[in-house]
């Protein structure tokens, strides 16, 4: 009987710390929104962190990217050969690309990389008491701290994955028109003719932005409420890139079934 | 005494079911440096963060300057800690800032002084501390001496009508120590501030301060001045700067019976 008690009262706990935490997470969110206003009136700080969040991202984003595509070329081309559908390399490359994984595997090592870093940042600044001795200065950390990562990330986020994008067409093409030889008129031809805008980059450039959101509000949540210690800081970083894992992986099904399914 | 800058009266405050600090009556007056201590845990530094509005008492009041800090909007509270400064323990400074930036910080944020003007001020800020050599130097390359130094500087930046310290002397050298609290004597005086002392440091504490609160268990149970209490016969304040082992102040933390818990662990 006791056992069974016990069960459920961990299972309570639990549900309502979750809850709590996820309201405590929406009132931060509409609080650091409230305060966003400074960032965008002081451009500097936003560069700042467009810099950290983007452009430090840029070698692991465009490295993968190349990757990526290569894989997509060698996997594409023994599949459509079977087929006798080479010369669609083109389109399969850049459709996977633009729809999935440009989107979604940018937004994964963009957590690793930005929200790991800005979650460790945020949550040492905590821990040394520069959050607290910020705010005696009376300068909102919500306003100086957070909202400019918040956005710095959210405005990186669709820039890498057009970038990780590009990276993958052009690893795609080296192998299957550089190296295995398809023809590289059919290669372009077929991909500007079948990849729509509004359909398929616009709803890439959709999703990146969603998870650009979701990543970056993560990361500079967790780095606020991360207990203010060497284990709490750590635990707080492996929180990001889990959460936002799932978060993107949720997100992007969900997104796909609007776009993609008409639902 | 002076007109008080600072009035506590009848505060409590308590973190969920841990009462913190019980009956609290204070008065800070404007212009004196005041110490506010007690041994670790006794409820010091939570009258500090009460004091800076960041976190509201239970019960009582506690105002600064005339006006009840409880019931500040965030603008409000914001425009009273312009005219505040604070150190804290550790210093706390910027890390990803120069020793100039984090002194200039809170005149960027606050002022629309050109660029030479903050300069001349932060130069002035850092050679009052005695620092205006480290300008250049970030954080991770100071000493902890030095950085409380620097963090000192910072906290001054406005001229503040009011000062915090949140335990200044802790993890220094003797020779900082001295540096520290001579300057935290000298500034208190070159900008006419009312300072709080939260400390521990009985030798270095009195031999700079105008009053002294002593705290233990959350409640008050002494003041005076540095002369009075060198003589007090008071069993707390008598242990606390005369550091004895076990008073009022017990050296056990509660406990039962050291019998019953061996015996109780044998069977």
């Amino acid at each position: 009987m006791r056992l069974i008690e016990r069960f459920f009262t961990v299972i309570g706990a639990n549900t309502i710390d979750r809850v709590w935490r996820l309201g405590f997470a929406a009132r931060f969110f509409l609080a650091m929104l409230s305060h966003s206003v400074e960032t965008f009136r002081r451009p500097r700080l936003l560069l700042r962190e467009i810099y950290a969040s983007g452009v430090l991202s840029l070698i692991i984003i465009l490295v993968s990217g190349l990757f990526v595509g290569l894989v997509l070329g060698l996997q594409g081309y023994d599949t459509l050969q079977r087929y006798g559908s080479s010369e669609a390399l083109g389109i399969l490359v850049a459709l996977s690309l633009v729809r999935e994984l440009g989107p979604v595997v940018a937004a994964l090592l963009f957590a690793s990389r930005a929200g790991s870093s800005m979650t460790a940042e945020v949550g040492l600044m905590k821990a040394t008491e520069q959050l607290a001795a910020m705010d005696m200065m009376a300068v909102n950390p919500l306003a100086r701290i957070m909202a400019p990562r918040f956005w710095g990330g959210v405005l990186s986020m669709p820039l890498l994955a057009a970038l990780f994008t590009a990276a993958g067409i052009f690893g795609g093409w080296l192998i299957g028109v550089i190296f295995i030889g398809v023809d590289e008129g059919a290669f372009w031809a077929q991909m500007q003719a079948n990849v729509n805008f509004r359909d398929d980059v616009f709803n890439g450039i959709i999703k990146s932005a969603v998870f650009g959101v979701a990543v970056s509000l993560i990361a500079v949540f967790e780095g606020f409420d991360a207990v203010p210690t060497a284990e709490g800081v750590s635990r707080a970083i492996t929180r990001t890139v889990v959460t936002s894992a799932l978060a993107i992986l949720a997100l992007d099904f969900v997104l796909t079934s609007f776009m993609f399914r008409g639902l | 005494m002076n007109s008080p800058f600072v009035e506590i009266n009848g505060l409590d405050f308590a973190y969920g079911d841990r009462q913190i600090l019980s009956g609290i009556d204070m008065q800070l007056p404007k212009g004196k440096l005041t110490a506010i201590m007690g041994g670790s845990g006794c409820g010091k530094t939570t009258l500090l963060r009460l004091i800076g509005g960041q976190i509201k008492p239970d019960r009582g009041s506690l105002k600064v300057g005339g006006q009840e800090v409880s019931r500040f909007s965030e603008r409000e509270l914001y425009d009273m800690r312009r005219r505040m400064g604070m150190l804290f323990q550790f210093g706390a400074l910027f890390t990803d800032l120069s020793v100039y930036d984090n002194v200039a910080f809170p005149l960027r944020e606050h002022t629309r002084l050109p660029e030479s003007a903050i300069r001349d001020l932060v130069l002035l800020k850092l050679e009052a501390v005695g620092l205006r050599g480290a300008a250049q130097l970030m954080p991770a390359e100071l000493s902890g001496g030095m950085a409380r130094r620097v963090a000192l500087a910072r906290s001054v930046a406005l001229d503040p009508e009011l000062i915090l310290f949140d335990e200044p002397f802790t993890g220094l050298d003797p020779i900082s120590l001295s540096i520290i609290a001579t300057l935290i004597r000298r500034l208190t005086d070159a900008l006419g501030a009312t300072s709080v002392m939260v400390t521990h440091d009985v030798h270095e504490s009195l031999a700079v301060v105008d009053y002294v609160y002593f705290m233990a268990g959350g409640r008050m149970v002494g003041s005076g001045t540095p002369e009075e209490l060198r003589v007090s016969t008071d069993p707390y304040v008598y242990q606390f700067v005369h550091a004895q082992p076990d008073g009022p102040v017990h050296f056990h933390y509660p406990a039962g019976g050291l019998d019953e818990q061996l015996l109780a662990g044998a069977a």
